[in-house]
């Protein structure tokens, strides 16, 4: 399979009052296409800056992204970035949201704008195209901020906490939801995420950072060997709990 | 009402210090056959003038603070300043300066409600969600389409408020300046019945600056709807 992304050598430093602070330290990674990659780590490990980097929304201070083989610097149309809230602005309409980034990239032709509505259409959005974001439920708006995203045509999707501000069970359901979008789609993607069970239901691989300075702790492979696996029935699976079991204790190592 | 004509009727309270409901309808039945008309009309007219120009370049200027950071810091000493400065204050300049008439009426207005709309956009805009922001940059939005695309439409509220509290400020612009020099005009009106000790003609000028005020309100309220859609 074709490498998406490699991460090397990535390192941040910044400065506070205390002096230098190393945020980041000796970040290697490869994401291959049509992988699901999860990040996860203590808090304050700098798993969100290493997103906002990879991103280009921060600066790094050594090292390189690669997308495709080429280098990147800066904010790169390759990438697809999607926060925790999704962000919809409530002044325009469904449709109109979707298609934000096309209109800000100056792309928005008519090509782009079928394949916009054929995803509103596939993902059930359609009939709220020109309905407002204050009308849609917490799910349908975060698939709505989903297609925005996609509707540009990112190379690999990072997701920062995307489902945080949802609530329990709207947020299974929403996991359920992208993941299978997701899934549909073939969107190569990495997810930051501080919940243990989200980032094993969903990932191939979940990548473990230690405490500041962040670097990579373990890499582990995910697999629940399901047919059609979705984030709940792996949350059903008895390998789960042992997957589960692995992750808490290397994260609790790093508590002490 | 019924109290105060009856009162002033049987004479517990003197007409000639507060009027009365009878006599300021008659009065106004007499100004509209002569002047009342013109009166109005100059005053609504400044105040819309006043009124725009204030909020037009008060929603420019703090576009272009926005945009630059050093010019914000730089103002930002002298916007708090003339922020609590009484603008009366400023009227023998602006008459100096502009000459008296008309255009100092209105310089007045737009000295009263222009750093209030200053102040109040930029915060708005400054405040706008973080989180937004940083979704437009994911996409790389540049400066002109971020303050296009998200800051403006995001602040129409504020901008709506500042419309309202604006009206209400153009008008006491205009009516201080009338004070100071008018040969027509509600405050000119108001100024005029005192200095002669006519109180039916300033009463009725208040009664009748009152509804001139609500009506320019509800015509604020009817733009905001449309804006809203």
């Amino acid at each position: 399979m074709k490498e998406i992304l490699e991460v090397k050598n990535v390192e941040k430093k910044y400065q506070n009052k205390a002096g230098e602070v190393q945020a980041l330290k000796n970040i290697n990674f490869r994401i291959k296409e049509g992988e699901f990659v999860s990040i996860i780590g203590p808090s304050g490990c700098g798993k969100s800056t290493l997103l906002s980097i990879i991103a280009g929304l921060e600066e790094k201070t050594n090292g390189a992204i690669y997308i495709e083989g080429e280098e990147v610097e800066g904010i790169s149309s390759k990438i697809g970035y999607m926060l925790q809230r999704d962000c919809l602005l409530e002044w325009r309409n469904i449709l109109s949201n979707t298609l934000f980034g096309l209109e800000v990239k100056g792309i928005k032709t008519k090509e782009n704008i079928e394949y916009v509505k054929e995803l509103l259409k596939k993902y059930n959005l359609y009939d709220f195209a020109n309905k407002y974001p204050s009308e849609l439920s917490g799910g349908m708006r975060q698939r709505v901020a989903l297609i925005r995203t996609l509707a540009v045509k990112p190379k690999i999707l990072l997701l920062d906490e995307a489902f945080s501000a949802l609530d329990y069970q709207t947020r299974i359901m929403v996991t359920e939801d992208i993941y299978s979008i997701l899934r549909k789609e073939n969107i190569t993607t990495l997810m930051v995420t501080h919940d243990i069970s989200e980032a094993i239901s969903m990932a191939d691989r979940v990548l473990v950072l230690s405490r500041r300075p962040g670097t990579i702790k373990d890499i582990h492979k995910i697999d629940f060997e399901i047919e059609n696996r979705t984030p709940i029935n792996c949350r059903q699976s008895p390998k789960f709990s042992k997957y589960f079991d692995t992750l808490w204790k290397e994260l609790g190592v790093n508590e002490k | 009402m019924i109290l105060w004509e009856s009162l002033a009727n049987s004479n517990i309270i003197d007409s000639f210090i507060t009027s009365q409901p009878s006599r300021i309808f008659k009065t106004f039945i007499d100004l509209s056959a002569n002047d009342l008309f013109r009166h109005m009309r100059v005053t609504v007219y400044e105040t819309i003038v006043g009124f725009g120009l204030g909020t037009i370049l008060g929603v420019a200027i703090a576009i272009i603070l926005w945009w630059s950071k050093f010019l914000a810091k730089v103002s930002e000493p002298f916007l708090v300043v003339l922020n609590s400065l009484p603008k009366v204050a400023l009227g023998p300049i602006i008459i100096i300066w502009v000459g008296s008439g008309t255009p100092a009426i209105i310089v007045m207005a737009i000295a009263i409600s222009l750093i209030v709309t200053i102040l109040e956009m930029l915060n708005g805009y400054l405040k706008t969600d973080k989180e937004i922001i940083k979704m437009a940059r994911t996409f790389n939005c540049n400066k002109l389409q971020l303050l296009t695309k998200i800051i403006v439409p995001a602040n129409i509220g504020t901008f709506i408020n500042s419309l309202k509290v604006n009206i209400g400020l153009s008008l006491v612009g205009v009516i201080s300046g009338e004070f100071l020099v008018s040969k027509a005009g509600l405050g000119y009106l108001i100024v005029y019945g005192g200095q002669v000790f006519k109180l039916d003609l300033v009463m009725t000028s208040v009664i009748i600056l009152g509804i001139v005020a609500g009506i320019m309100y509800g015509a604020v309220l009817l733009l905001e709807k449309f804006i809203r859609k």
